[in-house]
């Protein structure tokens, strides 16, 4: 009955889809095959004696069935212990710490790269549908929809490396309070990619949302009255636009998390996408299973802000 | 709408600001001679006897010192011991050490470190990689500071060679895992200064080093994930030497400008037969394959040409000759006729394992012998896996065959013992063993002088390659590339960079 309430019903949901999270990385991660074991040693593992290998396997925790690994890991998580990496002896959670603000940075940065890429493109499309204009507008939005990070991201450090001899992301990674101007230059260019990316789609759907409002009553209201276009378009056909736009941009910022581990590797940036490969790569459960769950919360978090910012430029929304 | 052209601005601000900082960026880079090696991964360990991933061995051998070393040409030549003596059984090892050594944090190498690191790594409970290395070591005695004497149980003139693994380094006796993973403390030409994980390591050099302190005022590892990445940080001048694998990213990197060396590598890539397995278990069966395969026609289409034919043993001092095996050239008709020998003249169906993702020619290796040998009658199925899944299949010997990338070492007992004796503890996974074979390495240990040695790896060689044991196929090229300005680096074999303590950047 107290579920009624939508807030709490959201928070029900969320916490459900973590652990929905939690269950299918857990189980994921060990139906991939090769463990901690063969991941550090490779093929040297051949040469373990059973004895060895049953010591390494008690070190790695991987002596105990998997309901218990599982709740273990579990109840750990719940009191804020994220586990720590076997190789480092760091803690998920300070390597968490570290990396989760450079990625939310990198991701805040190509969101504004993306809607205004986008959004630009996207007015420009729906000023003259069907004209050259729009024609260009697709075809941008086209190839940033075509386009993998991968291929920009080396295309776009290759080049920049070879004519201008400039590439921030070949010095080591400079945090934000150490150097903020080499830190703002490391992440321009990962932004740019992801944001490029981010671009596409965004246009596509304020392209469709800008023409669909242009056709509605209170803009040939406006219109008749003798607002200019330029006003129009910004303060009268933009906003009626925006709920369908600042749901896409939500929804993608799911792809801009997953986006970056590509992205991060490129150009080597130390945030939550390495974080994430680097564990995988090295079968360090405990890391992977925790990076993901936090990413995972982001995500539902970012959501959850979404629904909200619904009811600050929506007046339906804040209505119901 | 005073708020979204704000925003706007602001952002073409950052864009253009940043992009027209361009210039000025690389030029404040790092100080003018210090030396930077691209490094596609942070080291997974920085305790010498357990590591096995190869960035970490090649950091762990600038910081720590081992009895023996390496030449270029992969001979031995002294290290921390300045010279020893075999006894005339080969059973007792006596070490001279160097004098006036002393590990990074200033305290004295003497004979105590070389006997309880020695004998640290022969116990179990330390889980050393290269215990096996040991194995024929009964004692180790240190009766003087500069005296070492090794007992062994029998002769084992591979021993001088495996001595000079970083995984067997020397060091302090009082040294704790925990504290040197934390802080290195080794007798190697440079030492820790710097490390932030997963992105750089800075090394500086020792001026106490016994060879003479390195010429670069300092060595940094920078972790740049991916290989393309590192080529541009080369063009930008940010990191001025690195090794790459994949000869598209050698293509890429010469074409810059950038100066790439070739060199052959130990590790070898090659068909395994499981010889216990019907129908390989046949001699026949397995020369039938021999005969079907060309190695420069695999070589060409997998790897774009770029490697050298190969025979068993990899090793520039032991080298085997490829052309001396029973089919040296393609011979199909041989092929066929070995076939029906075998009862399958009407042809004959098996699988064979590849790995996806562990190295970059797997799946083109394995599709182009597919074709070679369907040529003969031959049906090769690929079972094409992931490389945590090959590897678990590989482990277990669960294979008919496998298209697979081996390891080499300098000497061919350390190399091929464990594979071919039949109490090798790799044995299993090469799926063959003799009698004879058990004879020869038997006789390759007991005989230290090197020119015995060789005609004895020779015979070796010859067995397995008329037994068609595995049909070793070609050895790749490790690339070395430079900077403009980075001289006096040698590469060897192994893949060591030992001779960064040589390198110089600069007219410095």
């Amino acid at each position: 009955m107290i579920a009624r309430h939508p807030l709490l019903r959201r928070v029900l949901e969320a916490l459900a889809t973590l652990l929905g999270v939690a269950v299918l990385v857990f189980v994921m991660l060990r139906a991939i095959p090769g463990d901690q074991v063969t991941a550090s040693l490779g093929t040297e593992a051949a040469a373990l004696t059973p004895a060895q290998r049953a010591a390494l396997e008690a070190y790695y925790g991987l002596d105990q069935p998997l309901p218990v690994q599982f709740l273990s890991w579990l109840g750990a998580v719940a009191t804020g212990n994220l586990g720590a990496s076997q190789r480092t002896g760091e803690s998920v959670l300070d390597m968490t710490a570290s990396a989760l603000p450079i990625t939310l940075e990198l991701a805040v940065l190509s969101l504004l790269i993306g809607l205004v890429l986008g959004i630009a493109a996207a007015m420009l499309s729906a000023s003259r549908p069907n004209s050259a204009r729009d024609a260009v507008g697709q075809a941008v939005g086209l190839a940033g929809l075509s386009v993998p990070a991968f291929l920009l991201g080396s295309a776009l450090l290759a080049l920049s490396s070879r004519f201008l001899g400039y590439n921030p992301n070949a010095e080591q990674f400079a945090p934000l309070t150490a150097d903020p101007w080499l830190h703002l230059q490391q992440l321009v260019m990962p932004a740019l990619v992801l944001g490029f990316g981010l671009a596409a789609p965004i246009m596509r759907t304020a392209r469709s949302a800008l023409l669909e409002v242009r056709s509605q009553d209170y803009v040939r209201t406006a219109r008749g009255k003798g607002v200019g276009p330029r006003r129009l378009a910004l303060r009268h056909v933009l906003p009626g636009a925006l709920v369908p736009i600042v749901t896409m941009t939500g929804l993608q910022f799911g792809y801009l998390l997953g986006g970056a581990v590509v992205v991060e590797q490129i150009f080597s940036v130390p945030g939550i996408g390495r974080q994430v490969l680097l564990g995988i790569q090295q079968k360090e459960y405990a890391v992977v299973q925790s990076t993901v769950l936090v990413i995972a919360l982001t995500f539902v978090l970012v959501n959850l802000g979404t629904d909200l910012l619904y009811r600050v430029i929506d007046p339906r929304v804040r209505a119901a | 709408m005073r708020r979204a052209t704000g925003a706007v601005v602001a952002a073409c601000a950052v864009v253009l600001a940043a992009c027209s900082g361009g210039g000025a960026a690389p030029s404040g880079g790092a100080a003018a001679s210090s030396l930077v090696v691209g490094a596609t991964s942070d080291p997974d360990t920085l305790f010498p006897w357990k590591a096995t991933q190869f960035q970490a061995v090649n950091v762990l051998e600038q910081l720590y010192g081992t009895l023996t070393e390496l030449d270029a040409d992969l001979e031995v030549v002294p290290g921390l011991a300045e010279s020893w003596e075999v006894s005339e059984d080969g059973t007792t090892v006596t070490f001279t050490l160097r004098e006036g050594v002393t590990f990074a944090d200033g305290s004295a190498f003497d004979s105590a470190d070389v006997k309880a690191s020695l004998d640290r790594i022969r116990d179990e409970a330390t889980g050393a990689v290269a215990r096996a290395s040991l194995e024929s070591v009964a004692s180790v005695e240190a009766p003087d500071p500069r005296t070492v004497v090794l007992t062994l149980t029998g002769p084992d003139a591979g021993l001088l060679a495996a001595l000079a693994s970083v995984n067997l380094a020397i060091l302090p006796s009082d040294a704790t895992e925990e504290a040197l993973q934390a802080t290195p403390n080794g007798t190697g030409p440079f030492t820790l200064t710097q490390r932030t994980p997963n992105q750089s390591i800075v090394l500086e050099p020792n001026p106490n080093f016994w060879g003479g302190a390195p010429k670069v005022p300092s060595l940094e590892f920078r972790v740049i994930p991916d290989e393309t990445s590192i080529v541009a940080a080369m063009q930008s001048g940010n990191v001025s030497f690195a090794v790459f694998d994949d000869p598209l990213v050698a293509q890429s990197a010469e074409g810059s400008g950038l100066t790439v060396t070739k060199t052959p590598q130990l590790s070898y890539h090659v068909l395994q037969l499981n010889a216990r397995r019907a129908p390989l278990d046949n001699l026949d069966v397995r020369l039938a394959i021999q005969c079907a395969i060309d190695r420069q026609q695999v070589l060409d289409t997998a790897a774009l040409g770029e490697g050298e034919v190969t025979g068993p043993i990899t090793s520039p001092a032991y080298r085997s000759d490829p052309a001396a095996r029973p089919c040296p050239q393609r011979d199909l008709d041989a092929a066929k006729h070995h076939l029906a020998a075998a009862g399958h003249a009407g042809g004959l169906t098996l699988s064979t394992i590849v790995s996806q993702g562990e190295y970059a020619t797997s799946v083109n290796e394995a599709t182009n012998i597919q074709a070679q040998l369907a040529e003969a009658g031959i049906t090769l199925n690929l079972e094409v896996l992931e490389s945590g899944a090959y590897v678990d299949r590989w482990v277990a010997a669960d294979f008919e065959t496998a298209v697979a990338l081996n390891g080499g070492r300098p000497d061919p007992d350390g190399m091929y013992g464990r594979y071919f004796t039949s109490t090798g503890n790799l044995n299993e996974v090469a799926g063959y063993s003799s009698p004879e074979l058990d004879a020869l390495f038997a006789q390759g240990k007991a005989t230290s002088d090197p020119e015995a040695r060789k005609a004895i790896y020779q015979e070796v060689s010859r067995h397995l390659e008329d037994n068609a044991v595995w049909v070793w196929l070609f050895t790749s090229y490790t690339y070395t590339a430079t900077g403009p300005e980075v001289s006096g680096f040698t590469p060897m074999a192994n893949g060591s960079l030992k001779f960064l303590r040589e390198t110089t950047v600069g007219g410095s």
